[in-house]
């Protein structure tokens, strides 16, 4: 099937199976490999992008369901060469990664979450960060992390 | 693991998905629990109707009083609405539960029901609220009572030609007072139990999680607080419908908490 798909603020048009995931269209059709594939059932939460502004697995929507959506992925939040995004930088400084493989789904569940909700509670950050899984960290640099962002929009 | 090949049709209207629905064809709503069952392959089906894209689906309206839900509204629409905080503050309450933030997103509240998960919160909620659900097929309509429309373990009343459009929400007695309690062994993962409670002068309703194959009203307990008995004593009524010492335990120790959060 013909789709066309608002990638990273570019047009991209392209033929794909009705059961091609999104995960897979973005990483294989488009390059895009800042999005990672875990568990590939939603369980996860390392697929997560953007779709028309709301975090969503991307795991979980075919390809051929974003015709005609605007889809954003981590590689949206810096260019090659370009300063840090505020949130990227604060996972940075507070040591929010290791591995670094859940780094884009926690960046792209959280950014509009950090965006709309900077007076958040610990408890509310840990809620919204809860269906992103992270077997380094132990959660408290990214809760840092978050609430840093949060403060400091950059 | 990927899904297998399938046929996949995008219509724009009811009447459009009802032409198209029949033996093989899965309606294919926010996908939270559809997609994962096919990337294991557990389901095959030969057409997904992306129901999507019906944007005559998606509504959250009250009309006389009356909560409509259309079937295709999403799980942070129905969080996010005041509406429904200020009018059906269970539901805010029970959707707080579903999944999480990037599942709430796309998760709709009509696949939560046509699912018929025995361990989804939305419709214990439904039916501690005498919710209705309104289902159309290419020959007509009709409307079922939530201990009509959940049949057992992931069956519905759904006939294969059929689709949930509306999930309808009476207004809550006068000073209502709502709870949601429930336990899981993570934040986020399928309930073990729980119970959706609803207390207003002259009515009691409690619907329980976890206690059979679909969500189940406790009606010797219902019965117990109308006649003025303690909230430990339909707490109790309510955990004996669990099978097993500790999921008895359990589910007294929650229907407990929901009733005394509600002002029991």
């Amino acid at each position: 099937m013909r789709i066309t798909v608002d990638v990273n603020g570019r047009r991209r048009a392209a033929d794909v199976e009705p059961r091609t995931l999104l995960s897979d269209f973005l990483r294989h059709e488009l390059g895009l490999t800042g999005t990672q594939v875990g568990c590939e059932h939603g369980v996860c939460g390392a697929c997560t992008v953007q779709v028309d502004g709301e975090p969503v697995r991307s795991c979980l929507m075919f390809a051929v369901q974003a015709d005609g959506r605007a889809v954003r992925t981590v590689e949206a939040l810096a260019g090659d060469g370009e300063p840090l995004h505020p949130l990227q930088q604060a996972f940075h400084e507070r040591h929010a990664l290791q591995c670094g493989f859940c780094t884009p789904g926690f960046l792209m569940a959280l950014e509009p979450f950090v965006r709309d909700r900077p007076d958040a509670s610990e408890e509310e950050i840990r809620a919204a960060l809860a269906g992103n899984l992270c077997r380094c960290t132990g959660y408290e640099g990214i809760v840092q992390a978050v609430r840093q962002a949060a403060r400091e929009p950059g | 693991m990927k899904p297998p090949p399938f046929r996949y049709e995008a219509p724009r209207s009811v009447d459009a998905a009802l032409a198209l629905l029949g033996e093989d064809a899965k309606v294919l709503a926010g996908g939270q629990s559809l997609v994962p069952i096919m990337n294991f392959r557990l389901a095959r089906p030969a057409m997904l109707v992306d129901v999507n894209r019906i944007e005559e689906l998606a509504y959250l309206r009250k009309r006389d009083g009356v909560l409509h839900i259309g079937a295709l509204t999403r799980h942070a629409t129905l969080e996010r609405s005041d509406v429904v905080a200020r009018g059906w503050p269970l539901l805010r309450q029970a959707v707080r539960h579903v999944g999480h933030p990037p599942i709430r997103t796309r998760g709709t509240v009509g696949g939560s029901c046509a699912h018929g998960d025995p361990t989804a919160e939305l419709p214990v909620a439904l039916a501690a609220l005498d919710a209705r659900f309104h289902l159309r097929s290419k020959v007509g309509g009709r409307s079922l009572a939530a201990a009509e429309f959940f049949v057992s373990h992931l069956t519905t009343a759904l006939r294969e030609d059929e689709l949930l459009v509306e999930i309808e929400v009476p207004p809550l007695p006068s000073g209502a007072r709502t709870a949601f309690a429930e336990h899981a062994r993570t934040h986020g993962d399928w309930a073990i139990a729980g119970a959706a409670v609803v207390l207003a002068p002259g009515h009691a309703a409690i619907a329980l999680l976890g206690t059979g194959p679909t969500p189940m009203r406790a009606a010797k307990a219902e019965a117990v607080l109308l006649a003025g008995g303690s909230a430990a004593e339909a707490a109790r009524l309510a955990g004996a419908l669990a099978d097993g010492e500790w999921p008895v335990a359990l589910t007294t120790a929650l229907v407990r908490r929901a009733l005394e959060e509600a002002g029991a």
